[in-house]
C-alpha cells in the first residue's frame, strides 16, 4: 500500500515537475573566486531540478550591478530572480507591485519556523507578505589577519583591534602594508561601521543607526570612533587597489597585515588554499565586542507573464532554502547559513566562531536593514572622502556624520 | 490657417508637404523626448522621489540638500577647472598643431592619422589606457625610476589634490585631434591671396595668423567650441574608467553625481535637482552667446 502511495506520489510529481521546467534568468553580483564557486554550487542544485540555471553574472560589485537589476525590472525586461542585499534596496520594487508574493512557498516550507534568526524574514516581510528568499548570512565585522607577514614584522599577531594598532609601526618598518582597505567607496563605509560596533557596542549602534539619533552622532562616544578611524585611514594608505578581493590578496600573499571585511573575505582565503589558524586568523567583533550584524543576500523574483517560468521561481526558492544547498553553498562562499538545523561539521574554524556568536543570539541588523540606499551612499560619499584624504580631519568628518544621520531615513 | 483661401492658391500649410512628413518624426523626438523628458526632469525635482517617480511635492528641498552636499560643491569646481582648461589647451593645441600641419609638411596624411586616431576611442577605452599609463606602479613613474631617477613621482590619479589633471591629460590627448583637423579645415578655407598679400606687406607670419588668420576663421572656432563644450558638460564615461571618482570623491563630475543618486541611492529627486543645476549651468552659458551671435545678425 505504502509503495503504491510512494509511486502514485512520484508519478504526479513527475509530470509537474516537466510541467514547471524552464530557462531561469538569474541575476547577481558574485564574481570574485569564492563567491563564483558558491554560484556554481546553487546552479547545479537548480539544474538537479529539471530546470535550467542561466547565469547573469554582472561584474563591479553591488553598486553597479544594482542599477542594472533595478532598471531591468522597472524597464520592463524582468529576470527570473535577481540578488538584493536583503533589507531595503528593494523596498520600493515590492511596493510598486514589482516582486511576487512567495508567501505560499514560505507557507509550504515552514520558512518561518527554520530561518534563523527571524530578522532574516523580517526583512523579506512587507505588509505581511514574504517576498524574498534569504540564502545566507554576512557579518561585517571581522578582521583578517595575514600570519605571515605578523611573523615577517616579529610581532605576534593581534588578539584585538586595539594590539592591531600597536602593531602597526613595526609592520610598517618591515615593508608591510598594516591594514588594507580598496578604493571602492562601500568597503571605508564598512570599516567604520565595524568599528562603530566592534569599538563602541551595540547601543551606540542602535542609538546611531536604529535610532537615527544625530546627538548621539555628534556626541563624544562616536568621537572615539572618528579617532579609531582616523588609525585606520594611517594604517591603510598607500593601498591603490579598487576591489575588495585584491586587497584581500595582499592579506592573503602577505603584502598587507591586515584587512576589516565581512565573512565573504573568507572564500578567497579558502580559494587560495590557506588554512584558517596556521595561515591567517579572523577576529570576529575585531576581537572586542562579539557581535556581528546579520544582513545579507536573499534573491527576489520579478512578477512574470509566463507560468512556466513563475513555477521555476517556485522551485529556486525552495531550492535555495534547502538545507543540502545551504550547506555547499555558503561553505564555498565563507557565509553562515540561514536555518539552525543544517550540519557544519565540514566548517572551518573561522566560520564556527561565527556560528557560535550566531548560537548565542548576538545578532544585529544590518546597516543596508537600517538605513535607506540614499542614507548609505551619503556615507559612502563621506567615508571614501575620509579615508582618501588625509587632510579631512575627524571633527569635520563627524559634523557631516551627524548631519547625515540627522537627515537619515 | 488659410483654409477659406481662394481655391487655386496652394494652402501654406501643403507646401512642401513631402519634405514636412518627412520631419514629422525629427520633430515628434525633439518635442517629446527632449523637451518633454527636460521638463518632466525639473517637475520631479522638486518631488520627493525615490526610487520610482510619485509626485509629493516638497519645495526647494533637493535642491538645498544638493549644495549642502560636500560632494556636489567639489563635482562642480572639478567640472569648472577641467572645462576651463580644456577649453583653453585644446583649442591652443589643437591650433598650433594645425598651423604646423598646413606648412606643407611631408607624410601630412600620416600625422593628421596619428593626431586624429584617439579621438576614435571611446572614453572608457582612453580612461583605462590612461589609468594604467599614469599608475606609478608600472606607468610613467615606473619607467622614469627605472632609468635611474629613483625619487622621482608622478602619481596624479592617486593624489587627491591633482587628480583631475590627471583626467584633463586624457581628455586632452583623447580631444585635441578633432580640434586639429577643424582647425586644419578652416586653414585650409583661408584663400593662398591673403597669405600672398601679407607677405608682400611685410607681416610676419605669426601676426598674420593673430590678426588676419583667426579672426577669419571665426565660424570654425564657434564649432569647435561648440564641440568641446558639450564634451566638457557630459564628462562620465572617462571619469568612471579613470579614477571611478577616486581617490575619495576627490575626482567626482556633477554628471557622476546624478546617475549615482538616481540609481545607487535610489533618490531620483535628488539626481533630478542635480541634473536641473546643470541645465541651468548650459542655459547660462548658452542663452548669452546664442543672443550675441544670432540676435545680433539680425539686428545688423
Amino acid at each position: 500500500m505504502r509503495a503504491l502511495k510512494a509511486i502514485l506520489v512520484a508519478s504526479a510529481l513527475i509530470p509537474a515537475a516537466h510541467a514547471g521546467a524552464a530557462d531561469l534568468e538569474v541575476t547577481h553580483w558574485w564574481t570574485s573566486g569564492g563567491e563564483a564557486a558558491a554560484v556554481k554550487e546553487l546552479a547545479k542544485a537548480f539544474d538537479a531540478t529539471g530546470n535550467k540555471w542561466v547565469d547573469g553574472a554582472i561584474a563591479g560589485s553591488g553598486g553597479t550591478a544594482r542599477p542594472i537589476m533595478i532598471s531591468r525590472i522597472t524597464g520592463g525586461d524582468p529576470m527570473g530572480a535577481t540578488q538584493f542585499n536583503h533589507g531595503r534596496q528593494a523596498q520600493e520594487l515590492v511596493e510598486a507591485g514589482l516582486m511576487r508574493d512567495l508567501s505560499d512557498v514560505a507557507a509550504k516550507g515552514k520558512w518561518k519556523e527554520i530561518i534563523k534568526p527571524a530578522s532574516l524574514l523580517d526583512s523579506c516581510t512587507i505588509d505581511g507578505k514574504i517576498y524574498c528568499a534569504p540564502v545566507n548570512i554576512h557579518s561585517w565585522q571581522w578582521l583578517w589577519l595575514s600570519n605571515a607577514a605578523f611573523k615577517k614584522a616579529g610581532v605576534d599577531v593581534p588578539k584585538n583591534w586595539n594590539e592591531f594598532v600597536a602593531a602597526g609601526p613595526a609592520l610598517q618598518k618591515a615593508g608591510i602594508q598594516p591594514l588594507a582597505i580598496g578604493g571602492q567607496p562601500w568597503q571605508a563605509t564598512g570599516a567604520f561601521d565595524t568599528l562603530i560596533i566592534s569599538l563602541g557596542g551595540k547601543d551606540l549602534y542602535m542609538k546611531v543607526f536604529k535610532d537615527k539619533d544625530a546627538k548621539a552622532a555628534a556626541g563624544p562616544e562616536v568621537a572615539k570612533i572618528f579617532k579609531a578611524a582616523d588609525d585606520a585611514r594611517k594604517m591603510a594608505q598607500g593601498t591603490n587597489v579598487q576591489d575588495w578581493n585584491q586587497a584581500t590578496n595582499m592579506v592573503i600573499t602577505g603584502k598587507a597585515a591586515g584587512q576589516i571585511m565581512g565573512d565573504w573575505a573568507q572564500g578567497e582565503f579558502q580559494l587560495a588554499g590557506q588554512k584558517a589558524g596556521t595561515d591567517y586568523t579572523c577576529l570576529p567583533g575585531l576581537g572586542l565586542n562579539q557581535y556581528l550584524t546579520a544582513g545579507g543576500d536573499a534573491f527576489y523574483f520579478p512578477k512574470l507573464k509566463d507560468a512556466a517560468k513563475s513555477k521555476a521561481q517556485d522551485v529556486l526558492a525552495e531550492t535555495i532554502v534547502d538545507p543540502k544547498v545551504q550547506v555547499a553553498f555558503n561553505l564555498k562562499k565563507g557565509s553562515l547559513p540561514i536555518r539552525g538545523d543544517v550540519d557544519l561539521s565540514a566548517a572551518n574554524d573561522c566560520m564556527k566562531k561565527g556560528l557560535e556568536v550566531l548560537a548565542k543570539g548576538n545578532i544585529l541588523s544590518s546597516t543596508d536593514q537600517l538605513l535607506s540606499p540614499d542614507t548609505q551612499k551619503q556615507k559612502e560619499d563621506l567615508f571614501s572622502q575620509f579615508f582618501a584624504n588625509p587632510s579631512m580631519t575627524a571633527e569635520a568628518a563627524q559634523k557631516r556624520f551627524a548631519e547625515i544621520i540627522a537627515a537619515a531615513d | 490657417m488659410r483654409s477659406d483661401a481662394p481655391a487655386g492658391r496652394p494652402n501654406q500649410l501643403f507646401r512642401n508637404l513631402n519634405s514636412k512628413i518627412a520631419l514629422i518624426p525629427m520633430m515628434l523626438v525633439a518635442l517629446v523626448v527632449f523637451l518633454g523628458g527636460t521638463v518632466w526632469t525639473v517637475v520631479y525635482s522638486f518631488t520627493n522621489s525615490k526610487l520610482l517617480p510619485r509626485l509629493k511635492f516638497v519645495g526647494l528641498e533637493q535642491y538645498e540638500r544638493l549644495w549642502d552636499a560636500p560632494r556636489w560643491i567639489i563635482s562642480i569646481q572639478n567640472l569648472a577647472i577641467y572645462g576651463i582648461l580644456s577649453l583653453i589647451f585644446s583649442l591652443v593645441i589643437g591650433f598650433v598643431l594645425a598651423a604646423l600641419m598646413d606648412q606643407k609638411i611631408r607624410f601630412e596624411n600620416t600625422f593628421r592619422t596619428i593626431f586624429l586616431y584617439p579621438f576614435a576611442l571611446s572614453f572608457i577605452v582612453t580612461g583605462l589606457v590612461w589609468q594604467w599609463v599614469l599608475n606609478p606602479e608600472y606607468g610613467v613613474q615606473f619607467i622614469v625610476r627605472s632609468l635611474g631617477f629613483t625619487s622621482f613621482q608622478f602619481d596624479p590619479l592617486y593624489n587627491a589634490d591633482i587628480v583631475i589633471y590627471g583626467i584633463l591629460i586624457a581628455g586632452l590627448w583623447q580631444g585635441t585631434g578633432l580640434v586639429m583637423c577643424l582647425m586644419l579645415a578652416g586653414l585650409r578655407g583661408i584663400d593662398e591671396d591673403i597669405w600672398k598679400a601679407a607677405r608682400v606687406d611685410g607681416i610676419p607670419m605669426w601676426r598674420t595668423y593673430i590678426f588676419i588668420i583667426i579672426p577669419m576663421m571665426r565660424p570654425v572656432f564657434i564649432t569647435t567650441l561648440v564641440l568641446i563644450a558639450s564634451s566638457i558638460v557630459k564628462v562620465y564615461d572617462l571619469v568612471v574608467a579613470q579614477t571611478s571618482g577616486g581617490p575619495g570623491i576627490a575626482s567626482e563630475v556633477p554628471a557622476k553625481y546624478v546617475y549615482d543618486y538616481m540609481f545607487q541611492a535610489q533618490n531620483l529627486g535628488q539626481g533630478f535637482a542635480a541634473s536641473t543645476m546643470m541645465l541651468i549651468t548650459v542655459a547660462i552659458i548658452v542663452i548669452p552667446w546664442a543672443y550675441l551671435e544670432f540676435g545680433g545678425k539680425k539686428r545688423g
